[in-house]
């Protein structure tokens, strides 16, 4: 009994044991700037992992969201600070890209039958190229305020904005997914692409609105992301994909599509972001988190993988 | 082969093959198994019955180690065995042709004949010439003619269960269990099938035997075991029992078994038309009209076209040539979502493959085709689903744990009954039945009958395909035979009988429409 409920909530139990570590063994861990910190980090990472997730459902994958993260935050960075376009302009054209990017990932990989692995590798070198080509491989510095300010606001003067950014994301996901004909749709053509067809559903339609998705939140992922880090770079995101897929997979979506749940997702972020902030407080270098973090995508899939052969 | 007089002698010497006492087996929610025996002879047909959801499948998973029971043991030769995995019970001898079938659909029939047991020459260096004259050898033995080469996916399920069954006997096995192997085979490929279960049985091996249809239990039976809602009800000789008895004692009350129709709905106004269709090479010039509030049965073998015209109805396959029209209105379905808009719901015969979404809850399961009914302000309602799900669960006697239960939890015949809620939520005004009572329970049986009926009252009209002729000729009102992809004949259903239809079928006459 005591084993299934562990079992269970192997993950909520992960996470839990993963922040009574840190607290133990650092004493900055819990401060509320460290906290903060950690929330900040995790938001951009969440933010995409949700796009990385949908995709995963309709049975796909996305390699390319790390660049086009870095793709859309050069382009609007190059746009208003060096073509002097209103901020609202500028990031509306940016997140335009990246959303036309998502759909290049989805039609080549539904209409085109390219399978997704081979798309989205494609788009996410010719994204990072493009990325790197803007400025030949040079950053862009010092976006305007009101661009900053996407960041730097807070709320009652001491709550990072990007909380209010995770809500509104994952309650829309939330409720897009479990409560909406079409998030049905997206399980559906996962679950079973055959039948989903001959059940009336426009498979190939909702398989590309999934990379769509994804795109644009990568997009808002790299806005996000420019307006923390004052300046854009050709190499923002870099393994941003791996991490999105790693929290989906922490989280309880399986690979072979058809099943997910977007707040393990999010959990899966948080966790993945609070691992890499623990190990730097306790000056593990970047190497040694890498590895911790490798191990625990494998330990969340093997503690998934022994309930549902318990299951039997 | 030997003569049909000595198999039907008993080869019965009393020893046990096999023997399964006393198990018992829970799952979340369910008694699947209670207590459960079960003695199998040398040489025997062991018949095993029982409503959908009786226990009959967790009873042979059991057997091939998918599952392990709670309780009980199981003896082969009289010594007591422990079977943890699939791999040791086909070590034991022990080999099952699943309902579901297990095939790999992308390599070839002859990888998945010695899948696991490749004959190699040195560091795994494949002896492929050799192997493909084995399998050549095997599917002989079982009777089909194709090449090992081809690939499982462009089977048909007929021949994909002799593949099956060819790998079975390639194991050497000397227990051999089928579930439910002839709710996918017509007349021709049933007989077969039972020529090679009394060839098995003559060479001493032991079959287990689990089907629906009544008749072919008394065919090709020699014992019935007899289970109920995972207990364990009696095992008796075939030779002393008559169908009724048999089905009372499965369901524990009287059923109406025969569902004949006695009122006619159908009306003069023609709400599909189908004028010279061809599809390919599969579908030659098909023409028929169909009437609101009729059945239009569609009868043929296995690979006369039944499912691909079907198919083209709903826009699934598009059809080469040919006009379709729906209230005398042309249209050009090429996706089923516009079929679907259109009123015309498919009820596919392959429920594993295209029916259902396997790892998902029942309840989703069954509003996915009509979710437009569930949505108010554009969110889905709940509470809404959640009655609709229960109203037409009841009224589907469909058995289940809950309605958040995945549906690859429930026995075959409930899934079935899932498909059919499916499409039944949809409200659609033409359904094309393909194979609806596949793997279904008399008393089920009736039951969807009658829902078809209903129907019909409701001012929906029916094509329903089925390789039942007797499940044809109780409800049809005309039926439409199809032959190598044409039509064969077109009949009204008044003194028609089962060898009118089967001649047709077989093109041993002929007749234009009429
Ligand atoms: N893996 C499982 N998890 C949960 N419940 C299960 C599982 N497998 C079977 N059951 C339940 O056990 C019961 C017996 O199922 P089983 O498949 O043995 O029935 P069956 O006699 O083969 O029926 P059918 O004629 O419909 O094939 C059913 O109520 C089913 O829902
Ligand atoms: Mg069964």
């Amino acid at each position: 009994m005591f084993a299934r409920v562990l079992q269970k909530y192997a993950i909520y139990f992960g996470f839990l044991a993963i922040f009574a570590v840190f607290s133990v063994l650092s004493p900055h861990f819990l401060q509320g700037q460290n906290l903060s910190n950690i929330l900040v980090q995790a938001s951009v990472m969440a933010i995409i992992a949700i796009g990385q997730t949908m995709v995963i459902i309709t049975g796909g994958i996305d390699l390319s969201v790390g660049s086009i993260v870095a793709c859309t935050s050069l382009v609007s960075a190059v746009l208003i600070v060096d073509s002097g376009m209103p901020v609202p302009v500028g990031l509306l054209i940016a997140l335009l890209i990246s959303l036309l990017m998502g759909f290049v990932n989805g039609f080549i990989s539904h209409y085109g039958r390219v399978p997704p692995f081979i798309t989205t590798l494609g788009i996410m070198s010719i994204a990072r190229g493009a990325a790197l080509a803007l400025k030949g491989g040079r950053p862009v510095g010092n976006v305007p305020d009101a661009y900053e300010g996407l960041a730097t606001t807070t709320l009652f003067g001491r709550i990072p904005i990007f909380i209010l950014y995770i809500v509104i994301a994952y309650a829309i996901a939330y409720f897009f997914l479990m409560y909406t004909r079409h998030g049905r749709y997206i399980y559906a053509i996962g679950g079973n692409r055959d039948a989903a067809r001959l059940s009336g559903i426009p498979v190939k339609l909702y398989g590309t609105l999934a990379y769509v998705i994804a795109g644009g939140l990568a997009g808002i992922g790299g806005i996000l992301l420019t307006a923390r880090l004052d300046y854009a770079s050709p190499i923002t995101g870099y393994g941003y994909e791996l991490d999105a897929i790693a929290s989906s997979v922490i989280g309880g979506t399986s690979l072979s599509g058809g099943e997910g749940n977007i707040l393990g997702t999010l959990l899966g972020a948080v966790m993945i972001v609070t691992l890499k902030n623990g190990l730097t407080l306790l000056d593990v270098s970047a190497y040694y988190q890498q590895i911790t973090i490798g191990v625990v995508v494998i330990m969340a899939v093997f503690l998934d993988s022994i309930k549902s052969l318990r299951a039997e | 082969m030997i003569g049909e007089q000595t198999l039907k002698s008993r080869t019965d010497t009393g020893i046990a093959l096999l023997e399964m006492r006393g198990i018992s087996k829970s799952f979340p929610g369910v008694h699947a198994l209670s207590d459960v025996s079960i003695r199998l002879r040398k040489g025997e047909v062991h018949v095993i019955v029982g409503e959908n959801g009786a226990g009959k499948s967790t009873l042979i998973k059991i057997l091939s180690g998918v599952y392990r029971a709670d309780g009980g043991e199981i003896l082969i030769d009289g010594q007591k065995v422990s079977i943890d995995n699939p791999q040791r019970a086909l070590k034991l001898g022990v080999s099952v042709i699943y309902q579901e079938l297990n095939l790999n659909p992308h390599m070839s029939i002859y990888e998945n004949i010695f899948l696991g047991r490749e004959s190699t020459v040195a560091f795994g260096v494949l002896r492929r010439g050799r192997t493909i004259d084995e399998a050549r050898a095997l599917l002989d033995k079982v009777g089909i003619e194709v090449s090992p080469r081809v690939l499982v996916k462009n089977l048909g399920i007929a021949q994909k269960q002799m593949v099956e069954i060819a790998k079975a006997i390639s194991l050497n096995a000397r227990i051999f269990v089928f579930d439910e192997p002839t709710s996918t085979l017509s007349h021709a490929e049933t007989s077969r099938l039972f020529s090679l279960i009394r060839d098995l049985k003559a060479s001493g091996c032991g079959i287990i035997y689990i089907s629906h249809r009544l008749e072919e239990i008394f065919e090709i039976g020699d014992r019935c075991t007899v289970l109920r809602d995972g207990r364990f009800v009696g095992t008796r000789a075939i030779t002393q029992m008559s169908i009724p008895e048999l089905i009372s004692l499965m369901v524990g009350r009287e059923i109406d078994q025969a569902a004949q129709r006695t009122e006619r709905f159908a009306t003069e106004r023609v709400v599909l038309r189908v004028e010279g269709l061809c599809y390919q090479d599969v579908l030659k010039d098909i023409s028929f009209d169909l009437r609101q509030g009729e059945i239009l049965g569609l009868s043929g073998l296995v690979g006369s076209g039944r499912t691909e015209l079907a198919k083209c109805l709903i826009g699934d396959l598009r059809k080469t040539s040919g006009r379709i029209l729906l209230d005398d209105r042309p249209v050009n379905l090429s996706r089923v979502t516009q079929a679907l808009s259109n009123g015309i719901a498919y009820v596919s015969e392959d429920r594993k493959k295209e029916g259902l979404f396997f790892l998902h809850p029942v309840s989703t399961n069954m509003t996915i085709a009509s979710l437009r009914r569930l949505v108010k302000n554009g969110f889905l309602r709940p509470r809404l689903e959640k009655n609709l799900c229960l109203q037409t669960g009841e009224r589907l006697r469909i058995k289940t744990p809950g309605l958040k239960t995945q549906v690859k939890n429930l026995s075959g015949g409930n899934q079935q009954k899932v498909v059919i809620a499916k499409w039944l939520l949809t409200k659609a005004r033409i359904f094309i039945f393909d194979e609806p009572t596949r793997g279904i329970d008399v008393g089920a049986k009736a039951e969807i009958h009658r829902i078809i009926i209903e129907l019909l009252k409701g001012g929906a009209s029916v094509i329903m395909i089925s390789s039942e002729i007797p499940e044809i000729l109780a409800l049809s009102d005309r039926i439409l035979v199809l032959r190598l992809g044409r039509t064969q004949a077109l009949l009204e259903n008044r003194g028609l009988t089962q060898e009118d239809v089967l001649g047709f079928a077989m093109g041993a006459h002929a007749l234009g429409p009429n």
